[in-house]
């Protein structure tokens, strides 16, 4: 059978329809069998699991996995190099459930204790593990049974096959695992730092292979905190050793690795952002990602095309978060992003793309470039990437509405000429339906758009947000859990609350709503920020015609201002002060009575003390409060 | 230790004592250099290791060895831009050259602080920046600006200012550059570049200082790892290269120069097991081979007296058809007199020689710097001498004739007690009666062919010996190393196969110098592959 069956997948799958498996298993499992028959079952099962993805199904559904593991018990070398050589290759397959390596609680602690028998045991093992640590419940339990400890002096094994797996293991026993990241900055291979055997598995003449997984490694054990990134190690090592991931000698699965690896790496750091950003001519090589599938492989080469096009999407979404990745601070390589060829074109197509990793991506990208004031201000408009940003927020999963959401937000902000026709297409609607969603990040981005709508916006937009959304909407929102959401919340109250006949028409309307509100806020637990906010929406009340007298009636109100102005915290005095003297404001109606009746309220002697306030601000705005009796 | 850097140390013990450091320093730099560029053979091709203060503009002020550039000129406009070239062209022999600048000042404010950093053919006008001229390449400061042949620039990368470090890699392997700032690569600035560029730097701007490290210091950026990656390169492409249809006769043709080594040294018992086992007909006969190799033997233990004898016996005609053959055994006879080792000396001699028989410990001296040089000048003698002190060893080890066993402690002792001639009086009187047979000789020789410059000298030589003390640690003791035996025997080992009509160099020896040669060829034609090529590498 082992002959037969060697390189020829038919023949496999012939024996496994004539239901070869369990005989084979039973033969395997009996210890009445002879050790040579027993291990020549175990080859000729593992040169099953070689075939077909079916195979291995076939193999799973007979129960294998417990009884290779079964077998492992055994004393014998080569009957268990024989067993797990067929276990690796059945884990390695995509269709084999991850989970059965952890069903039994006592097959990690063996495999860890057979780990150092011989060097296919190692490769083998490793090899298992490399493939079957896919969550951090998993990483917890491979790291509680010593992992570390037992893989790391394989990292200097003659083997390049068994270091190879070593040091998979450790590329996904550290990723986003802070436990496992901090112990490994502290073990030493034959005397000396595991960061430092990494280092040394990323020269150039290393297998890229090699390279790559140990910059894989260093990347997640400084995203956990267990390096810093001002690390030579990092700086000088890691970071190049990725871009030249991305270069064009590489294959198209190391150039989306290295991507999305140096992305998550530099994500949190401006200046290797600013290092990578002038590296190998970083940002024109990424242009090269779109260009798959090329003219040239259709033509010259069915397979290259087939492979180009399998690969296309993923390059594309790597090479987006890479820019997104590289252009998340600082504005000179915004505009160096922005200016390679054809790149907002790309990405508003790529915002429509039938994969959403792309579009994801794509959206990421948007975002990062948003940030950017002259970016928004051109290139942005000049694309009108609203128009595709506006239907991908139409139907999209929340992730991706997210980020599209934020980037929204950025084009919404005043000066940024794309947010006149984003007006026009009915973004009101949209966005008071994101504020009702249930997650955190899309209510603040809805309210957060909404707020940079209304700044200094028309009272004919003011009207329609404020419709759009409710009163009791807005006041649901008010009490949200979520602190953004309510301080954005506030900022859109305050914004909608400015210049004199908007504040009166909506006190007009509102104005016991919203002083209802104002009142809960200012009792109830919460940041100096949040209370500075609502102090300031107050004051923008107490700056209207008619909105005044909300106030001026409601002593309850007058004597919280009073206590805010004797704060410890000098932002809320600030507020405070300015909404007193918004109040006895001279050449307005009716100043002069509510001058007496403040200062029957002792709201002078208050004054009079801010003017000897050590913060001049707060002594300059006191001053300025008290000219108005003068006057 | 290599000739020049034994020089150093010779004007060391001369110089005051405030240049230690410098001394120091250089020895630094040469180490560095030896280690990045181990196949520039510098007495060709000297590397740069400092500015010319001969090939720069009049704005160009040196100080520091050369290796500090400021500029004195105005400032004003373009016309006042000043370069400096190092003193040599990049050979290109090192594959990967690198070298780094320090921007020290950026220069007086109120200007714009022009400065170029590059390379330049010779020639190229120096009141100019790098990069604005045909075969002249820079990358400037001011604008981060590449300029390539042209007085306007490429977006290339960032600005350089005063700190930074700024490093300029030419490959030699596929003619192109590129910059690093502060140990990070900024990927290619230029293709296509011409051979014999010189480094460059070019200043405009008052009060700019600049320093250059041409291997004196540690780079910022990790040059050797770059050039691991070529030779890796380089390595795997000679590893590919394809044998193509002849494949089976590739084997049959290596099997045939292993035999044919074999044969050569004499490694006879070696040589019949080898041509059994792969088929092969031997070329000479079995006792042919042996009596080769006693002579060998003889040679290389010293005995020269009886190494002569048993050529005579058995290539009668040989000597006499060769008189200068047979003049270079006499006098390496009569140097072995004096050392005390030759068989007619010996059974004078009032102690045993074996103490002068330190051979076995000496084949290792060829790993030193010094032999090495030797060897590449003449790349043939390379492989005969190191695969004839072999052949010694291989047969001392099996089967010696009457060989006294070389004992390794008396090696050392009897470096205190080493006598003219073994101490004997009779073997001195037998030495010198020797040197006057010799010296006949040499006269009759003339007489009948002519002058010789060779035989000259070597008599000179080897008497010279006698005008010292203590010949061993004289000028010319390194005579009376048994290392000089290996060219004698092997020169008489050549001679007595040319009388059988086999070759006098084996075809390995000849496959392994014309490789040699020809990547000595390729350093001098412009292929930087051959930095990554050594002939050493696969000899192991």
């Amino acid at each position: 059978m082992k002959n037969a069956v060697i390189g020829n997948n038919k023949q496999k799958a012939n024996l496994i329809v004539l239901g070869a498996v369990p005989r084979l298993l039973y033969l395997l499992q009996q210890s009445s069998s002879s050790l040579e028959l027993r291990t020549e079952c175990a080859v000729v099962l593992g040169s099953l699991a070689m075939g077909t993805e079916n195979n291995i199904k076939s193999l799973v559904d007979c129960h294998i996995i417990p009884a290779l593991l079964q077998g492992l018990l055994c004393s014998d070398l080569i009957f268990i190099e024989a067993c797990l050589r067929c276990l690796r290759t059945v884990f390695i397959s995509p269709v084999t459930p991850v989970q059965l390596l952890y069903t039994d609680p006592t097959v990690i602690p063996h495999l860890m204790s057979l780990l150092s028998r011989s060097r296919h045991t190692k490769e083998y093992i490793t090899q298992i593990f490399a493939h079957c640590c896919k969550t951090p419940e998993h990483q917890t339990v491979l790291f509680n049974h010593s992992a570390i400890q037992n893989i790391a002096p394989l990292l200097i094994s003659p083997s390049d096959k068994v270091r190879m797996q070593a040091l998979k293991c450790f590329s996904v026993l550290a990723y986003e695992n802070t436990q496992v990241s901090m112990t490994l900055v502290n073990v030493l291979v034959d005397g000396e730092q595991l960061s430092q055997v990494f280092v040394r598995m990323m020269q150039r003449d290393k297998p890229i292979e090699m390279q790559l997984t140990a910059a894989k490694c260093l990347t997640y054990m400084c995203r956990a905190g267990a390096i810093r990134t001002d690390d030579n190690c990092i700086i000088l090592k890691t970071l190049p050793c990725l871009v030249r991931m991305c270069s064009k000698e590489r294959l198209l699965e190391e150039r989306v690795e290295g991507a999305e690896t140096l992305a998550y790496l530099m994500e949190p750091d401006v200046e290797l952002q600013r290092i990578a950003s002038f590296t190998d001519h970083l940002v024109s090589m990424l242009a090269d990602y779109f260009k798959y599938p090329s003219s040239v492989s259709a033509i010259t080469d069915i397979k290259r095309l087939d492979h180009d096009l399998k690969h296309a999407h993923e390059l594309r979404q790597a090479a987006f978060k890479l820019y997104a990745s590289l252009g998340s601070n600082d504005e000179d390589i915004r505009k160096k992003i922005t200016e390679t060829e054809n790149m907002m074109d790309r990405i508003v197509s790529g915002l429509s793309e039938s994969s959403i990793k792309v579009r994801l991506a794509a959206v990421r990208c948007l975002h990062s470039l948003s940030r950017s004031v002259q970016q928004l201000r051109t290139s942005f408009h000049d694309h009108a990437v609203w128009k595709p940003l506006m239907k991908l927020l139409q139907n999209a999963p929340d992730e991706v509405l997210v980020m599209a959401s934020s980037t929204l937000c950025n084009l919404l902000l005043e000066f940024s000429p794309s947010k006149e026709p984003i007006l026009d297409s009915g973004v009101i609607e949209l966005l008071c339906s994101l504020t009702q969603s249930d997650s955190p990040a899309l209510r603040v981005n809805g309210i957060w758009a909404l707020m940079n709508m209304a700044f200094q916006a028309d009272q004919k937009v003011k009207v329609e947000i404020v419709r759009a959304l409710g009163t009791e909407q807005l006041f649901r929102l008010l009490s949200d859990p979520d602190t953004n959401v309510l301080m954005k919340t506030l900022g859109l109250l305050r914004n909608l609350l400015s210049t004199r006949p908007h504040i009166d028409q909506i006190m007009s309307s509102h104005g016991k709503q919203i002083m209802q509100a104002v009142t809960l806020i200012l009792e109830g637990e919460h940041s100096i920020e949040v209370k500075e906010q609502t102090l300031c929406i107050l004051a923008n009340i107490a700056d209207g015609n008619t909105a005044k007298e909300l106030i001026m009636t409601n002593d309850d109100m007058l004597q919280k201002i009073k206590y805010y102005m004797g704060h410890s915290n000098v932002k809320l005095q600030l507020a405070a002060t300015f909404c007193i003297s918004n109040l006895i404001w001279n050449e307005e109606d009716g100043s002069q009575e509510r001058q007496d009746k403040l200062k029957d309220m002792g709201f002078v002697d208050i004054l009079h003390k801010l003017t000897q306030a050590s913060d001049p601000n707060l002594c300059d705005r006191a001053k300025t409060a008290m000219q108005q009796y003068l006057a | 230790m290599s000739g020049p850097s034994s020089g150093c140390g010779f004007l060391m013990s001369v110089v005051v004592h405030g240049d230690l450091a410098l001394n120091e320093q250089e020895k630094d730099l040469n180490q560095r250099l030896r280690r990045l560029y181990p196949a520039v053979n510098e007495e060709e091709t000297p590397l740069p290791r400092s500015w010319s203060p001969k090939d720069k503009f009049s704005y160009i002020g040196l100080s520091q060895n050369n290796l500090r550039v400021h500029y004195k000129g105005h400032g004003k406009t373009p016309k006042d831009a000043a370069s400096v070239r190092a003193t040599h062209p990049i050979p290109a022999a090192c594959g990967v050259y690198y070298f780094e600048v320090k921007i020290i000042s950026k220069g007086r404010d109120g200007y714009v602080k022009y400065m170029g950093i590059g390379l330049s053919a010779q020639g190229v006008n120096m009141n100019r920046l790098p990069g604005w001229d045909k075969h002249s390449y820079g990358y400037h400061g001011d604008d981060g600006h590449s300029f390539c042949s042209s007085g306007t620039g490429q977006p290339y990368g960032p600005t350089f200012t005063t700190g930074d470090v700024i490093g300029c890699c030419v490959n030699l392997i596929n003619n192109t550059c590129f910059y690093t700032k502060n140990g990070h690569s900024l990927g290619i600035a230029f293709t296509d570049l011409p051979p014999n560029l010189y480094p460059t730097v070019g200043l405009q701007t008052p009060g700019e200082v600049v320093d250059a490290n041409f291997g004196q210091h540690p780079f910022v950026f990790d040059i050797e790892d770059y050039m691991r990656e070529w030779r890796t390169k380089i390595q795997a492409q000679i590893d590919r290269f394809p044998i193509g249809e002849r494949e089976g006769e590739w084997q049959a043709m290596i099997q045939k120069m292993v035999a044919s080594y074999l044969v050569h040294h004499s490694y006879c018992a070696t040589a019949e097991v080898f041509a059994k086992s792969t088929d092969q007909a031997v070329h000479e006969e079995l006792a042919s081979i042996k009596n080769r190799q006693k002579i060998q033997k003889l040679v290389l233990s010293g005995r020269m007296g009886e190494a002569i004898e048993t050529t005579q016996q058995l290539y009668p005609s040989l000597l006499e058809l060769n008189p200068d053959l047979l003049f270079m055994l006499k006098v390496r006879q009569f140097i072995e007199m004096v050392n005390g080792t030759d068989s007619e000396v010996r059974c004078l001699g009032g102690r045993s020689p074996k103490s002068q028989d330190s051979y076995p410990g000496s084949p290792r001296l060829f790993n030193s710097p010094v032999h090495k040089v030797e060897m590449e000048v003449d790349h043939f003698s390379n492989g005969v001498s190191e695969s004839s002190s072999n052949g010694f060893l291989n047969g001392s080890s099996t089967h010696g004739i009457d060989l006294e066993e070389c004992d390794g402690d008396m090696v050392d002792s009897a470096q205190s007690k080493r006598q003219l001639c073994g101490g004997s009086q009779a073997a001195i009187e037998r030495m010198i009666q020797f040197g006057r047979e010799l010296q006949s000789m040499s006269e009759h020789l003339r007489r009948e062919r002519g002058k010789n410059s060779a035989n000259k000298k070597m008599l000179k030589d080897a008497f010279s010996l006698l005008a010292y003390s203590d010949p061993w640690i004289s000028p010319v003791g390194y005579q009376l190393d048994s290392i000089r035996r290996e060219p004698v025997c092997s020169t008489l080992n050549s001679a007595i196969l040319e009388t059988h009509n086999l070759p006098k160099q084996p075809p390995l020896a000849l496959a392994v110098g014309q490789a040699a040669q020809c990547l000595s060829l390729m350093a001098r034609t412009g292929s930087g592959s051959c930095a990554f090529a050594s002939v050493d590498d696969y000899l192991h």
